[in-house]
């Protein structure tokens, strides 16, 4: 099958599913208790039956449920993912102000983590049993098992309180009024503690899973012949050695570019930093329906997405794959 | 020590005012947690709202720390003997922000067409209201059907805000586009909100006091964590920390620092009580032996003191000290677990345990859950600790699932305003959490609220409130747990910050920076 043809099936069967995870969605929220209304009502500190019924005539929960569903996946079909009536604004109007910010903390984390992981995987793994190699999985071991929450904070309190380097909290300087790259600068100093915090975790879970497949694939018969053959080292290690060693790599990133949206809540709430992740948390919180919908469902479409790009990277990094196909 | 040096400092400088020379210039960055959900006073009234919205709206009057009414958008005003006629004369030359006149029409159309149908707390009071006429545009004339004793404290901009009427007649309020621009008549005007992140505030340039306000931009900041809202006042990225914006531990430390000082002043108005719901309906809770018990068998003082840090002060019943017509002449409720276990062999307590539902706002009340099972166990009482989010609890105490259940209300300065709500039968529905959610029901003592209600004179209302409350405290309807305190901590540089019983919600109006 060609590429084009897998991308052509699998986006119909995305459509699908997307149908199914908004559908699913829905009724879970419903049967979460409390709703918008009850919230609102609730913060006012006071309210009447008058007030909840005008809320709920508003939002349309006076509806039956069937017709509620009806009208939301209807929506959804048209690409309609509807209006918060907690924030007054279309819910695509609000992922979208939020969304840059997100995919730029969690793209770049992304990035540093995948890059320095296989390159300090590999290096581990060719100084196995080594003192090199036990300082790098011991300081991988820590990073992995530091809370990201904890990680957070200490950044904070050593970088920006104690020695003032770099800011530690919101996206951009408020109020400066840069423009240019003097913005640029500033955004980039703001990203460096929340991306080096999410980054630092998933770094550790790929150089563990490098080396471990690394030293795996090194024992196999294939190796053996190339240095028969006389091949250097440095040739087997990145011909023969990694690009066999990637695969489980490349499935576990697949799986991580997917949660890019959603999985950045904890880091987006201890730097303040504007992104989907609280969104999502502070809507679910308020029980904004359409909002939290909006978000699951746009980071569905990112899943869905980033499985059909891994199935692609497959292919390239192992042809063996298509071929069998 | 530090509080209150700085609020001896407060008053003195409120004393200087006039003769310091105020600077002028200068922004202030002020965290506010959480993000609001909309800035439209009249619309949303919740915490966070009122705090940024405070700037922006204003009402007829504003109140002083002793709840006594100042000038607001009315400069004068005046109640007829009876009670039955208040007249207010406006302030001259009001400009809304966007350059029209603010006039007695607008007053008249915010208090009769618009508030009426958005604002439930306001309702209440505006159902005492016959007619709100405007004879020439700067007098407004609001007469009553019966005297409504606390109707002078709800001209507060939170309560009674002035919405303009040539944006809002004719349209349908909760959806008017405005809303995302609010225009109003305060000392500033919004500017900018980058939503998760900050709400930017201009001065308003053709204030109608001379002078004010002194500062030129206002950012209310967002910041989700509160350790994080603790480590941004500590590297100076802001100024002000409004009461309840860090977990009480860190508010030692952080008032120790160089340079900050902290009140607990301008909560007046609110004088927020915290109690737990005791649900009178069913459960070992439903007999008045139980709840005197569990009054008895709680170390009020040692969880002030653990659980707050020692902000606060133990109420005597359902009035504050800080509320009018509060009176501390009823039964007092000390530390007495032995008391508590004779009362529970009284009624004989078969052990049936009793589930606790914090409210979900923090560490805080979670460990105040904590410290009461503590107490109540050691009594013989097994209690559950229930647990749900905001939408939860909601729910869960609306629709009356609870056994014991921690709120807390303000009370807007009257009983009439916010306390009897939460005690006469009429107020007992399911649906809200801001009524009598433990289904108290006392025929003779609603009538007595109901009469205090409607006295014009204020010694008569003094009296049957002492009355009220002593009766009511002796059938412990609710657990009376804490009179809240929330120190405001700023940077000793920001003058005049806190000066009115509303505190830092119109405190920007008259704030300054020392340079």
């Amino acid at each position: 099958m060609s590429v084009l043809a897998i991308i052509v099936s699998r986006l119909a069967k995305a459509a699908l599913t997307l149908l199914a995870i908004a559908v699913l969605n829905f009724c879970l929220l419903h049967a979460a208790p409390g709703d918008p209304a009850v919230v609102l009502a609730g913060e006012a500190g006071a309210a009447d039956e008058q007030m909840i019924a005008q809320l709920r005539e508003r939002f349309g929960l006076d509806q039956p449920f069937g017709v509620q569903l009806w009208k939301y996946v209807s929506g959804v079909a048209m690409l309609d993912l509807g209006y918060s009536f907690r924030q007054g604004a279309p819910v695509i109007d609000l992922i979208a102000d939020r969304l840059p910010a997100t995919l730029l903390l969690t793209g770049v984390a992304f990035v540093i983590s995948l890059v320095c992981g296989i390159a300090l995987g590999v290096a581990a793994a060719a100084r196995v049993g080594k003192p090199q190699d036990s300082l790098l999985t011991t300081f991988a071991l820590l990073f992995y098992a530091t809370p990201l929450y904890w990680a957070a904070l200490m950044a904070v309190l050593v970088f920006s309180v104690w020695l003032g380097w770099l800011p530690g909290f919101g996206y951009e300087t408020v109020g400066a009024g840069y423009t240019g790259w003097a913005r640029v600068i500033d955004i980039a100093k703001h990203l460096v503690l929340p991306a080096l915090t999410l980054g630092l975790f998933f770094m550790a879970v790929y150089m563990r899973m490098t080396r471990a497949s690394m030293l795996e694939v090194s024992n196999a018969d294939f190796v053996k012949t190339g240095r028969a053959k006389g091949l250097s080292d440095k040739v087997i290690r990145r011909r023969h050695i990694l690009r066999n060693a990637i695969l489980p790599v490349v499935t576990l990133a697949g799986l991580q570019a997917g949660q890019l949206i959603g999985g950045a809540v904890l880091t987006e709430t201890v730097f303040a930093w504007p992104g989907i992740g609280r969104l999502m948390f502070e809507s679910l919180a308020a029980r904004d329906y359409n909002t939290i919908l909006g978000v699951f469902l746009v980071s569905a479409a990112m899943v869905i997405l980033f499985n059909i790009v891994t199935d692609i990277v497959y292919r390239l990094v192992d042809p063996r794959i298509g071929a069998r196909a | 020590m530090k509080h209150l040096k700085a609020t001896t400092f407060l008053i003195a400088a409120a004393l200087a005012a006039p003769l310091a020379a105020q600077q002028e210039g200068g922004r202030l960055d002020i965290v506010v947690q959480p993000e609001p959900p909309g800035l439209m006073l009249g619309l949303v009234q919740n915490g966070p709202t009122q705090l940024v919205a405070g700037d922006i709206y204003e009402g007829l009057l504003r109140y002083d720390t002793e709840l006594q009414p100042m000038p607001g958008l009315a400069e004068s005003w005046e109640i007829s003997d009876d009670g039955l006629t208040y007249t207010f004369k406006l302030h001259e030359g009001v400009k809304w922000h966007d350059g029209e006149d603010f006039t007695a029409d607008d007053v008249v159309f915010s208090a009769s067409t618009f508030l009426p149908e958005t604002h439930a707390r306001l309702r209440a009071s505006l159902a005492y209201v016959d007619s709100v006429t405007a004879p020439d545009p700067l007098t407004v004339v609001f007469k009553l059907k019966e005297p409504f004793g606390p109707f002078i404290s709800v001209f507060e901009a939170a309560t009674m805000p002035m919405i303009p009427q040539h944006i809002y007649e004719g349209t349908d309020f909760a959806t008017n586009e405005a809303n995302n621009t609010p225009i109003g008549t305060g000392p500033f005007q919004f500017e900018e909100w980058v939503k998760g992140s900050y709400i930017h505030l201009v001065k308003n340039e053709d204030y109608y006091i001379d002078g004010l306000p002194y500062l030129d931009e206002v950012y209310y900041r967002v910041i989700p964590d509160a350790a994080s809202r603790a480590v941004a006042f500590e590297t100076g990225e802001v100024d002000v920390l409004p009461g309840g914006s860090v977990e009480n531990w860190d508010i030692k430390r952080l008032s120790e620092m160089e340079g900050v000082c902290s009140t607990t002043e301008g909560w007046e108005f609110f004088a927020p009580l915290a109690w737990m719901w005791l649900n009178n309906r069913e459960g070992p809770t439903s007999d008045v032996r139980f709840r005197q018990a569990v009054m008895y068998a709680m170390d009020r003082e040692f969880m002030r003191d653990v659980v707050w840090n020692g902000f606060g002060k133990v109420p005597t019943g359902p009035v504050s000290s800080k509320t009018n017509f509060y009176s501390d002449e009823v039964t007092i409720y000390d530390y007495d677990p032995e008391k508590a276990e004779a009362l529970l062999e009284e009624m004989g307590y078969d052990g049936e345990p009793v589930r606790i539902l914090p409210l979900p706002y923090g560490e805080t009340w979670q460990r105040w859950a904590e410290a009461v099972r503590q107490n109540l166990s050691e009594v013989g009482i097994e209690v559950e600790i229930d647990s749900a989010d905001v939408a939860g609890w909601n729910e869960k105490t609306s629709q009356w699932d609870y056994d014991m259940a921690f709120t807390y209300l303000y009370q807007y300065g009257d009983p009439a305003l916010g306390v009897s709500r939460n005690y006469t039968a009429d107020r007992i529905e399911k649906g809200s959490p801001w009524n009598n959610v433990e289904g108290y029901e006392n025929p003779e003592l609603d009538e007595k609220w109901f009469a205090a209600a409607t006295m014009a004179d204020t010694e008569a209302r003094e009296q049957a409130y002492a009355e009220i409350q002593k009766e009511i405290v002796d059938d412990v309807p609710v657990a009376w747990m804490l009179e809240l305190e929330f120190p405001t901590l700023y940077r000793c540089n920001v003058k005049d910050l806190v000066t009115t019983g509303i505190g830092v919600n119109d405190g920007p109006r008259n704030a300054w920076i020392e340079e």
